[in-house]
């Protein structure tokens, strides 16, 4: 639009990099978030995640064998290995070494260092040890040693391990594999019959779905091998998902009948009512808070799913009938007329012609309220979670994190990365619907 | 009982007794009060059609009404009550002893900055990267990736930047990336960022930055694609730069978008909540209305007082409904 006339705008480069800028800051965030849940609590806490792609400078302290495995050979006590046999780790390449913390590069690899409590130390860059001493090495544990080496980047499933429960992100990869290759051997074996099901599979809501599915089947049976730590985020996983399908699924049938009758129906206060319901949709969540809890509390509903189900339908509702009227209000008049022509009852009509064709707008809302019940807080705090804490969602459970384990970044990084997976997932898979669902709602 | 299986329950009794409902009362309607038969059939469907309307409207108008429009009015009626003494009638006093906490101005004062700073810097984000996105090639890459906050929520969103602000030991290395920056341009040590007032505030304020850019880009790059090509061209045969284009032509058609775009950042900068609640909790100076409230609510357990910050942020949210309002009557005509 800016080119015509086949100019190229000069500061067509200036964009392309001003974008990069965006999109980098944007990201780096996040991708902070990502690549720190695959990192262990060492790697955590000595170095910036950014610099996890690239091996890095590390200094260890490593500890040699304990004197009790010295071996004596002609008047000789010999004490040898491999220092990082010992703890456990991959050889690298030991730059320098020390053997007080005072000096930790005072030596370089293949040179002898004189031990304090007396005889010698030799270290090669291989992280291979000679010990040696004319008497016997006594006390009870080894040597310590300070290197300085290069270590490889290294990233773990350890966290999630600890989070989920153990294996469950190896068992969700291997499901998610299997249920992509049945899903595209299904797709080729019936492609000229497809059915519904096959013929959903391919398009991004039909993969999200299948996502979905695999990710609440592997959840589950790593809750039922147990391996569970109090950190436990399976459990809540669940809880979130239990509170957020019927929350979603339920406001979408009483708004869209409402809407119809908003969009196609004649009756006096029709305008006041939509007026109303534009203002309730600014409302603040946060004034109807106590009322219903202390309404909750007296009709014996308590705190619990059913509230908190309740909560959300009437949080949801207003913004539900405002985008599915807008949407149904758009449609033909004709096809509607014809229908009331050929004898179609209202009901008839809405089942029949607007509920199939207000589709995008009813996908548009699901999407919203999905993403805001599965992230949202308040609603649950204030009607979900009780005393007992036997229900929390993903979102409570990590604030807590935050409050007794504000420093152990691998679990909190882990169970936040898990909490946005399956928002990222629907996000991703059906933006197309939720861009639409926006404009519809704002631009008007 | 099992949660999934009560989950299940409701929604097959939730979908099934709506549509239950829908159906069943039309045909109660059409079949047995006013059948479409007999002497009075004219009048019966006339009849018939006047009531349908009620019959769809009904469920949404009770559950609008007891879950949104019953509250109002019972969080006003609190929130001049005392729960102490029985719920009785106290006029203002929660009011005023609210007013007279320190902690409440401070959470006005800083709402007050909030509302002046994100909505801006969203909507400038927005527009800056709506239309820096739409003249390149792989723009709906980019837009996609700013646009993914979105889906993240406050909470995961706080934990996310708490890692950018973490602090460690002057002697030990950063691991988060703000310290990390600092220490290399020249800082002398590193900062414990969410306890400096005035910039802790800021810097929660950056995170719903982050989060709502996206929506105002895709609102405002839909905009702009809407402007009418003729008054760009037009405006390059005048000889109008690019800078002038975008502030002189394209900004001022779109500026009824930006309004709204402007104000829902605002409406949802009013109720932010989870964020200052994950990060800080409102300590070191950072509270805003609705933690306020939440504390008052739940820590304090002192309804009165809490409703009367719930109403406080009524109060501020009403000249926005009152637009909305105006606004979508004038479509209507």
């Amino acid at each position: 639009m800016d080119n015509i006339a086949g100019s190229k705008s000069s500061l067509t480069w200036a964009v392309h990099i001003s974008v990069a800028v965006l999109v980098f800051l944007w990201l780096f965030p996040t991708v902070g978030l990502f690549v720190s849940s695959f990192r262990t609590s060492d790697q955590i806490a000595t170095s910036g995640w950014w610099k996890a792609m690239f091996p890095s400078v590390q200094n260890l302290q490593l500890r040699a064998k304990a004197p009790e495995l010295q071996v004596e050979t002609d008047g000789l006590y010999v004490i040898e290995g491999n220092l990082f046999a010992e703890d456990g780790r991959d050889q690298t390449e030991i730059s320098v070494y020390g053997i007080s913390s005072r000096a930790i590069d005072a030596f370089r690899p293949a040179e002898t260092a004189e031990l304090r409590k007396g005889g010698t130390i030799t270290v090669e860059a291989n992280g291979d040890y000679l010990m040696e001493h004319t008497e016997a090495f006594r006390g009870s544990r080894g040597q310590r040693v300070f290197v300085t080496a290069e270590i490889p980047p290294e990233f773990t499933l350890t966290n999630y391990d600890t989070v989920l429960g153990k294996d469950v992100v190896k068992r969700l990869v291997i499901y998610f594999a299997a249920a992509m290759i049945f899903a595209f051997v299904l797709r080729y074996v019936v492609r000229d019959r497809a059915g519904i099901m096959v013929a959903a599979l391919p398009t991004s809501g039909g993969l999200a779905l299948l996502l979905l599915l695999i990710l609440v089947f592997g959840l589950s049976t790593g809750t039922v091998e147990g391996a569970q730590t109090g950190d436990s985020m399976a459990k809540a996983f669940f809880s979130t998902l239990t509170v957020t399908i019927p929350a979603t699924i339920i406001p979408i049938l009483v708004a869209a009948f409402a809407a119809y009758a908003l969009a196609w129906m004649d009756f006096p206060g029709r305008a006041l009512l939509i007026a109303i319901i534009v203002g309730l949709l600014v409302v603040p969540l946060q004034l109807a808070l106590i009322p219903l809890l202390k309404l909750h509390l007296q009709v014996g509903i308590g705190k619990g799913y059913l509230g908190v189900w309740l909560a959300h339908t009437g949080f949801g509702l207003p913004l539900a009938i405002y985008l599915l009227r807008n949407y149904m209000a758009g449609l033909p008049r004709d096809i509607i007329e014809n229908a009331k022509v050929d004898g179609a009852t209202d009901f008839q009509i809405f089942v029949r012609i607007i509920l199939p064709l207000s589709f995008p707008a009813l996908a548009s809302f699901a999407i919203f309220q999905f993403l805001w019940t599965w992230n949202d807080l308040l609603v649950a705090k204030v009607f979900l979670i009780d005393a007992t804490g036997e229900t929390t969602v993903m979102t409570n459970a990590i604030v807590e994190l935050l409050g007794t384990r504000g420093g152990n970044w691998e679990i909190l990084a882990t169970a936040a990365f898990v909490s946005i997976a399956v928002p990222l997932i629907v996000f991703f898979a059906m933006q197309k619907y939720l861009v639409r669902g926006l404009l519809a709602g704002s631009v008007k | 009982m099992h949660p999934a299986l009560q989950g299940l329950l409701t929604i097959v009794i939730g979908v099934g007794g709506c549509v239950g409902y829908f159906y069943f009362s039309n045909v109660l309607l059409d079949r047995v009060i006013f059948p479409a038969r007999g002497r009075d059939m004219g009048r019966n469907i006339n009849r018939a059609n006047m009531v349908r309307p009620w019959l769809f409207l009904f469920p949404a108008i009770f559950a609008l009404g007891l879950y949104l429009a019953y509250p109002v009015a019972e969080t006003l009626r609190l929130s001049l009550t005392d729960r102490a003494a029985g719920g009785a009638f106290v006029g203002l006093a929660n009011y005023q002893q609210m007013m007279a906490e320190p902690k409440f101005w401070e959470a006005l004062r800083n709402n007050f900055m909030w509302l002046l700073i994100v909505p801006a810097a969203a909507t400038g984000f927005g527009l800056l990267a709506a239309q820096l996105t739409d003249r390149i090639r792989w723009g709906n890459l980019a837009k996609s990736l700013i646009f993914m906050p979105m889906a993240i929520s406050f909470v995961g969103a706080g934990v996310i930047w708490k890692l950018v602000y973490e602090q460690r030991p002057v002697d030990v290395e950063q691991i988060g990336v703000l310290n990390a920056i600092y220490l290399a341009l020249g800082g002398a040590e590193p900062q414990t960022w969410m306890t400096i007032p005035l910039w802790n505030s800021i810097f929660l304020m950056v995170v719903l930055v982050w989060i709502q850019t996206g929506f105002a880009m895709v609102i405002l790059s839909a905009a702009l694609r809407g402007i009418p090509e003729e008054t760009v061209e037009a405006a390059i045969i005048d000889g109008a730069g690019p800078f002038q284009i975008f502030f002189k032509i394209k900004v001022p058609q779109i500026m009824g978008t930006i309004m709204v775009v402007w104000t829902t950042i605002t409406l949802v900068v009013l109720k932010v909540f989870d964020i200052v609640f994950a990060m800080t909790n409102g300590q070191w100076e950072t509270q805003v209305l609705a933690n306020y409230m939440f504390d008052k609510l739940f820590s304090a357990n002192d309804w009165g007082v809490g409703s009367a910050s719930a109403m406080i942020i009524m109060l501020l949210v009403t000249p926005i409904l009152a637009w909305n309002v105006y606004n979508a009557r004038k479509e209507m005509r």
